[in-house]
């Protein structure tokens, strides 16, 4: 399906290096391995999957104020840009984090990163607000605590979205463009013909592979 | 989790994840994505594209007090519900379908249109439709071309015309151009999610009941 964008997809293909954190790290001990306020080997920010995990186990306010103030404005720009005003916005962005706090438990760092996840939620909270209208979601893939998603497995699904993020940063500007407007939800079903055809090959065979490994957990039950 | 040979393409797949498609639309959609992992995961690729778009946007300054109010909100509510994993409600109806059928494929509300077919037209925004087909074993559908586009999930059984064969998870995906005759497969009665985004065209007489059908 996305094999007409692989020649734009440049990256050394070689699978991701285990992390510096050994072994299967699970449950509440891996996030004691990484604080909130820890960075990722990179420059790249704070790691805001860890960030969540504390929110969706320990309902940890502190880790709820600093993913705030971090996605918050954007989450704002978003819905603004998206033709909402500033006054229904700012609504919008206190519904849409008091949703994360409240969905957190859905939150799958081996499918989404935190940016990803929260999209959706003001995706939704969009269609919503200034469309009035129900979005029809997918059946739930939910994971029991058995499936829990391994570390080798969350990490690989950040770096690849980080190499998304730059991969998005590359484009020529009137691509970029073109998939911005798309998220905006600025461009007609047509348009948005014109604005596919993007390297997400390899984070899509990430997902696929969670979404099987979530399979055989649901099987066993 | 069956074959499936017919999936989405990319630009309702983005359609989707960026959230500007019709809720008939958005509807099938989710119901293919419920039954087909490969096209799970484009959507959340997709989804991961968007993500991406929300963290590098420009970021905009909240008002004083946006915090506080939301922290408000947040001291406010009760405990989640624990994660759980539920089992498919239904063999045939995906969950997102049961929300539109009043939770079962028994409290349909079937309606004639002849030839044994019968429908029922589900209740989403206008700008598009999704109606529920009932196809009786080897039963031919009306020749029909349509002004817009046409996708159909397979439920239950199987329909073959020109494209190919479509059993339970394809999905078929006609533009203006596709005049097609599917047939039910002869095995068992098929059940289809229909979505249209403009009306049919019906071939011959079928046309002259065209509005009495609302099809």
């Amino acid at each position: 399906m996305f094999g007409a964008t692989e020649p734009l997809d440049t990256r050394d293909a070689t699978p991701i290096a285990a992390p510096a954190i050994n072994g299967h790290v699970r449950g509440d001990d891996r996030d004691k391995a990484k604080p909130v306020s820890a960075g990722t080997a990179d420059d790249s920010g704070p790691d805001w999957a860890a960030v969540l995990i504390r929110i969706r186990d320990h309902r940890d306010e502190a880790s709820f104020v600093a993913l705030f103030r971090h996605f918050a404005p954007r989450v704002k720009a978003f819905l603004m840009r998206s033709g909402a005003d500033a006054a229904q916005a700012e609504e919008c962005v206190q519904d849409v984090m008091a949703t994360v706090w409240q969905k957190a438990a859905q939150f799958d760092p081996a499918r989404a990163s935190a940016a990803t996840w929260i999209f959706t939620i003001a995706r939704n909270r969009r269609i919503d607000a200034l469309r009035k209208q129900k979005r029809p979601e997918p059946e739930d893939l939910p994971w029991g605590p058995e499936a829990e998603p391994d570390q080798e497995d969350r990490l690989g699904l950040q770096q690849e979205t980080e190499h998304l993020e730059e991969a998005l940063a590359s484009l020529p500007a009137k691509q970029r463009e073109l998939i911005e407007k798309a998220y905006f939800g600025d461009l007609t079903h047509s348009e948005i013909a014109e604005a596919t055809g993007l390297p997400l090959g390899t984070i899509k065979s990430r997902i696929r592979l969670a979404l099987q490994r979530l399979r055989h957990a649901m099987d066993r039950k | 989790m069956t074959t499936i040979r017919h999936h989405l393409t990319d630009d309702l797949i983005m359609g989707y994840s960026a959230g500007t498609l019709p809720e008939a639309v958005n509807l099938i959609i989710a119901s293919h994505v419920s039954l087909c992992d490969d096209c799970r995961a484009a959507v959340e690729a997709h989804d991961a594209l968007g993500g991406a778009v929300l963290d590098t946007t420009k970021a905009e300054t909240l008002d004083d007090g946006c915090l506080d109010a939301t922290l408000a909100m947040i001291r406010a509510m009760n405990a989640p519900a624990p994660r759980d994993i539920k089992v498919p409600q239904d063999p045939v109806a995906p969950a997102p379908l049961l929300d539109y059928i009043g939770g079962s494929l028994d409290a349909v509300k079937w309606r004639p249109v002849g030839m044994g077919v019968k429908q029922a037209i589900l209740k989403t925004s206008p700008d598009a439709t999704a109606r529920l087909l009932y196809i009786p074993a080897g039963t031919a559908m009306p020749d029909h071309g349509h002004r817009g586009l046409e996708l159909t999930l397979v439920l239950q059984g199987a329909f073959q015309d020109d494209e190919g064969y479509f059993a339970r998870g394809d999905i078929e995906i006609a533009d203006a151009d596709l005049q097609h005759t599917p047939v039910a497969d002869i095995s068992q009665d098929c059940i289809c999610l229909a979505v249209t985004d403009a009306p049919l065209r019906l071939k011959g007489l079928a046309r002259l009941a065209q509005p009495f059908l609302n099809i």
